[in-house]
């Protein structure tokens, strides 16, 4: 492009001319673009803004970057921080930035845009969704411009863990306004466009600061509907479905040589949630009788088509901390109704399920309806929106029983919190995760973890289903998709062709 | 979901041929309507299997076999689940439809009681308005504030068919205000509403009856699509429109868990459509008067 | 006609004005918080409060009706609670597939039911007519929704000659775009054509027993012929506001076709809207739906009286 000749047949040409050029360019480079299919079109794409799994699916580690960033097996990997150290006291930690990164809009990243994002976040008018990642932070000082120190009122065991999430990640002062619906990061991607009800297009960023990616681009295209996913991927209009809504399907995708079925684990427990505070379910013994009503078995291969490992306690079995507890609610209907008939339910009762939109709930709902049917149990079933389930069970705690999977990773500090809906309340659960919070040895917070998770079990608090799987399906050929979700992201940053 | 009421105009001049043909047409669709009628009774009483049984390791078992017409992703048998969601459909629809009648007749009949006044106007107006509000919208409208079930669903339907009744037993008792017998009552002396009960309702029933199974078999088709975006029957309720909606994903693996209840809509709405278009010949005057 | 026209518009006013107050107060009485819907489960009731703030939940429903009905008649529909993008864009946009899609299926009816129901009045009676008839009937019955998944499953999975759904843009080029609009206008056209075949058969057997065409007749003209030159025209009326009624209702009611092939059009707009409790969408989707259908009733009333000099000496 240095002579003029040129730059007049590039604007002459437009967007035909470059495209070839700029694909001449990447011969041997990039491999063409791939079309992702996605569940769910995020209602906009500023993941500090909203909750929505859906914003990170598509922007997380593609458009924006964090301080740090999960990598596909969990762990925590630098990202727009080059390095840091922490204080011994576990209260200061310096971060070193990278130099000569730039938003995609042209202006220069560096420490003040790491202290704007997370003053931002923490504000009292913020609107960040994960607002308590930040809850620690008391103070982000700019060094230079290329190292920024964080100041933490108490020590926090997973601080960096904290930064990695999509709500953590930095953005500019001069874009964060239109971020919503034309997204300015730092990422190898950069934001081409938005057709509502239909897809996103990224394209690859010539001027990334690190290692550049492998494809020219990507489209993430929202299909819905499980049978409109099916016959989109079989007619390889798309060449992956990372999180396949149907399972059902997968058979026929592992039978069918074009195709790869990719099977991970994701941080999602899934549980029979169950409101401790209300009679019935106040009694332990009600609630271990439901525990051993429930074949889990049953319902991975009823509600999931075989995919998901059964749990007997809210942790992920992939954990290196995971202690296996299914033995202690098998499923025993005789011990079941022993247990009911001695909480004086001999006859059983009737409760209500209320079951949130997606098909492990759903269809688990069905089943689990029926499994307690056989204790003695009749429930009723009453299909809910999210809002609606927001609104009446999570918000309003005006439910018996809700099947929903917690796909936060390592949550189990919920159950610390007196006013979630699960209504739990024990102080010595609150005392070993408090005690968690603030310790850094790995031995201890081992110790710590699995005890927590033996007092749940033991409590009964909820029906422990199963550990959601990941599963995708994705066109042979196509490498590098995430098989775990340790945060729910597509992160398409090593994805190439073979 | 996809007919449009009131519009269907009588099939005009017929011979004596057409009239027996049209009659064959209502004894088809009697005979089908009294078979799904049948199935919804008996489902109250029997079932082949219980319709909540889950039996994962017996999923999707194919028709004809041990189960009539198979099994579904959950080893449930679906002749039973079409039984009672033939009770399902028929329970809705006759509902939304007895609620279309009561309020829309007497909406209809008062308009006509008052033709012209500002009661008619008021009354018109509302109806119109009611009627520019599609009927998906009214059900989303009503399931985001009560949620989902099929009492809803029944609402939705019989605030989408009370214009329908309202502006047909209007027009027809407008024209009947201007016959004798009418203005022989009114020298009488007798009150408006006297009349309306007395001498134009036994007047318009036959067509009230006609446009009644129309909008039944609409409401069969209706209930099956609320039911389908899952704004109907909740489960474990079947329902015809919530069977298509689970088999979705499933076409492609048990074909028949998609077919058996959609071919079930089709065959039910036929069978009324069948005995609607009959009834209408048998009861309609005008048609009456132009077979003789 | 003077006279009456004005009393229509009045009435046509208050029927304005009262369908707004009903759709703007039954959607806000819809229990759900949109702004807690989009921070999710670990929001923190200051950040609910916060975001209640910013997209002017905060003030009362009374205050917003007249801010909402404010805007939208200097044509300001307001931003999207969760897209963040003016409504009348978000509108736009939808418009832009749904309008293509009911008149495409509106065509496609068309072009089956016109001929298929002339040629069932030609010829009455006889088999080809009663085998229309029958399959008219069988249309009627199928619920669009499954004609749609069985469409899919044909031309799309086993055949693969169109694409399951989804829709590129009209910037791919104009034969892309009505290719993926094909299988669901299908959907839409089928049981819609069977109606409307229907009609035009009664319609021109009705007609055709009229004095003015047996006259025709007697004087001489085919049984063809007086189909063709008298008959026909004055079967259209009947024909034509039955496929009125038609394009409203491809419009609004084809939400669950646009669902089941994912299409990007208005009638799903309101489905998500009201799941992701973006009410103000809502609000403004059916209000536009509603408009519209009341203004046509209303062109619709003034033509007739037009036509009918009887109708507005009555008023």
């Amino acid at each position: 492009m240095r002579q003029p000749v040129t730059r007049t047949l590039l604007a002459a040409g437009a967007l035909g001319f470059s495209a070839v050029f700029s694909g001449a360019m990447a011969a041997g480079h990039l491999g063409p673009a791939v079309t992702i299919g996605m569940q769910l079109e995020p209602p906009m794409l500023d993941p500090t803004g909203g909750a929505a799994a859906a914003i990170d699916e598509v922007v997380y580690a593609n458009i924006f970057e964090g301080l740090t960033r999960f990598a596909s097996d969990g762990s925590i990997k630098p990202a727009l921080a080059e390095s840091w150290t922490i204080s011994d006291d576990g209260l200061t930690y310096t971060f070193n930035l990278h130099t000569g990164v730039k938003y995609h809009d042209g202006t220069d990243f560096d420490a003040s845009d790491v202290k704007f994002s997370l003053d931002r976040a923490r504000a009292d008018d913020s609107t960040n969704a994960q607002k308590a990642l930040f809850a620690a932070i008391e103070n982000v000082e700019v060094v230079d411009p290329a190292t920024v120190k964080v100041m933490l009122s108490e020590a926090t065991g997973n601080f960096l863990f904290n930064m990695a999430w999509g709500d953590a990640v930095i953005v500019a002062p001069e874009s964060v306004e239109s971020n919503a619906t034309e997204p300015v990061g730092t990422g190898p991607f950069k934001f081409v466009r938005w057709v509502k009800g239909d897809r996103v297009e990224i394209e690859a960023n010539a001027d990334y600061w690190g290692e550049g990616v492998e494809i020219e681009g990507a489209t993430f295209k929202f299909i819905s509907d499980p049978t409109a996913a099916f016959a989109a991927m079989m007619s390889e209009d798309l060449d992956a479905y990372p999180v396949f809504p149907a399972p059902e399907n997968l058979d026929q995708f592992a039978a069918d040589p074009r195709f790869e079925v990719i099977v991970g684990s994701t941080e999602g427990e899934t549980i029979l949630s169950t409101n401790n505070k209300q009679p019935p379910f106040d009694d332990v013994r009600v609630r271990q009788a439901v525990a051993h009503a429930i074949d889990r078995q049953a319902i991975i291969d009823g509600a999931m088509f075989g995919y998901g490992t059964p749990i007997g306690t809210h942790f992920a079995p992939h954990n290196p901390a995971y202690v296996d507890l299914t033995g202690q609610s098998n499923h025993d209907p005789e011990k079941a109704r022993a247990l009911l008939a001695e909480a004086g339910y001999a006859d059983g009762f009737s409760a209500t399920l209320k079951l949130p939109p997606p098909s492990y709930a759903r269809r688990g709902g069905e089943i689990i309806a029926a499994q307690l049917r056989e204790i003695g149990i009749e429930l009723e079933i009453s299909n809910l929106e999210w809002a609606q389930w927001l609104e009446q069970v999570f918000r309003g705690k005006d439910y018996d029983l809700t099947i929903v999977s917690h796909t936060e990773p390592m949550d189990i500090g919920i159950y610390a919190r007196d006013e979630y809906y699960f209504q739990y309340v024990d102080d010595d659960f609150k005392a070993m995760i408090a005690e968690l919070n603030t310790t850094a040895d790995e031995a201890r917070r081992t110790e710590l973890m699995q005890a927590a998770q033996r007092k749940i079990a033991d409590d009964y608090v909820n029906g422990y289903l199963f550990q959601l799987a990941r599963t995708g399906v994705a066109k042979k050929g196509l490498k590098g998709l995430w098989e775990n979700a340790p945060t729910q992201a597509n992160d398409l940053t090593a994805v190439h062709w073979e | 979901m996809s007919d449009l009421p009131l519009v269907r105009a009588g099939d005009g001049d017929r011979g004596v041929w057409r009239a027996a043909s049209s009659s064959r047409s209502f004894v088809a669709g009697f005979v089908v309507t009294l078979v799904f009628l049948a199935a919804a009774l008996v489902s109250l009483v029997w079932t082949p299997y219980e319709v909540t049984a889950l039996s994962i390791p017996d999923k999707f078992k194919p028709p004809f076999g041990e189960h009539l017409f198979g099994t579904d992703q959950f080893g449930r048998d679906i002749f039973s689940m079409v039984m009672v969601g033939a009770r399902t459909s028929i329970a809705v629809s006759v509902v939304a439809v007895g609620i279309g009648v009561l309020a829309g007749v007497a909406l209809g009949l008062a308009a006509a009681a008052n033709r012209r006044g500002l009661l008619d106007e008021l009354i018109m107006r509302s109806n119109d308005l009611v009627f520019a509000f599609p009927v998906l919208v009214i059900a989303i409208l009503i399931t985001a504030v009560f949620g989902p079930g099929v009492i809803n669903a029944i609402v939705a339907l019989g605030v989408y068919n009370t214009p329908v009744f309202a502006r047909l037993a209007r027009g027809a008792a407008l024209s009947l205000w201007s016959r004798e017998f009418v203005l022989a009552a009114q020298v009488a002396g007798k009150g408006k509403f006297l009349i309306s009960v007395e001498h134009i309702l036994p007047n318009i029933l036959n067509l009230l009856v006609v446009q009644g199974t129309i909008l039944f078999s609409l409401g069969i088709l209706a209930e099956a699509g609320l039911s389908y975006v899952g704004l109907g029957a909740q489960p474990p309720l079947p329902s015809w429109g919530r069977m298509l909606a689970e088999a979705q994903t499933l076409t492609a693996i048990a074909p028949h868990v998609a077919l058996i209840p959609g071919l079930a809509i089709v065959i039910a709405v036929l069978g009324l459509n069948l005995m609607g278009d009959g009834l209408r010949d048998i009861l309609d005057p005008r048609v009456r008067r132009a077979g003789r | 006609m003077l006279r009456y026209t004005v009393t229509r518009l009045i009435s046509l006013s208050l029927s304005l004005i009262a369908a707004s107050i009903i759709i703007f107060f039954v959607i806000e009485i819809v229990p759900g918080d949109p702004a807690a819907f989009m921070l999710g489960l670990n929001a923190q009731p200051d950040t609910v409060a916060a975001l209640q703030r910013e997209l002017g939940l905060d003030v009362g429903p009374v205050e917003r009706y007249f801010r909402w009905i404010f805007g939208i008649l200097q044509g300001d529909f307001g931003v999207s609670y969760t897209y963040r993008t003016p409504v009348s864009e978000l509108i736009a946009d939808r418009l832009w597939v749904s309008l293509p899609l009911a008149i495409y299926a509106l065509t496609l009816s068309t072009l089956i039911a016109i001929p298929t129901g002339v040629i069932a009045a030609a010829l009455r009676g006889r088999p080809t007519d009663t085998a229309i008839m029958g399959v008219t009937q069988l249309g009627i019955a199928v619920p669009n929704f499954w004609l749609a998944m069985l469409l899919v499953l044909l031309f799309s999975i086993t055949l693969r000659w169109f694409s399951a759904g989804g829709f590129p843009g009209w910037e791919e080029g104009l034969w892309e775009g009505l290719r993926a609009l094909t299988l669901p206008a299908i959907a839409l056209a089928l049981p819609q054509a069977s109606i409307l075949a229907r009609v035009m058969r009664s319609a021109l057997l009705d007609t055709l027993s009229e004095d003015f065409v047996r006259t025709a007749r007697a004087k001489g003209l085919s049984r063809a012929q007086a189909l063709r030159r008298h008959a026909l025209r004055n079967a259209m009326i009947p024909v034509l506001t039955i496929m009125g009624l038609q394009f409203s209702f491809l419009l609004a009611g084809a939400v669950i076709v646009e669902n089941v092939f994912f299409l990007p059009g208005v009638a799903r707009l309101v489905f998500q809207g009201i799941t992701q409790r973006d009410l103000i969408v809502v609000e403004s989707v059916v209000l536009i739906l509603v408009f519209a259908v009341i203004v046509v009733a209303f062109l619709v009333d003034l033509a007739y009286a037009w036509v009918d000099p009887r109708l507005r000496h009555q008023q």
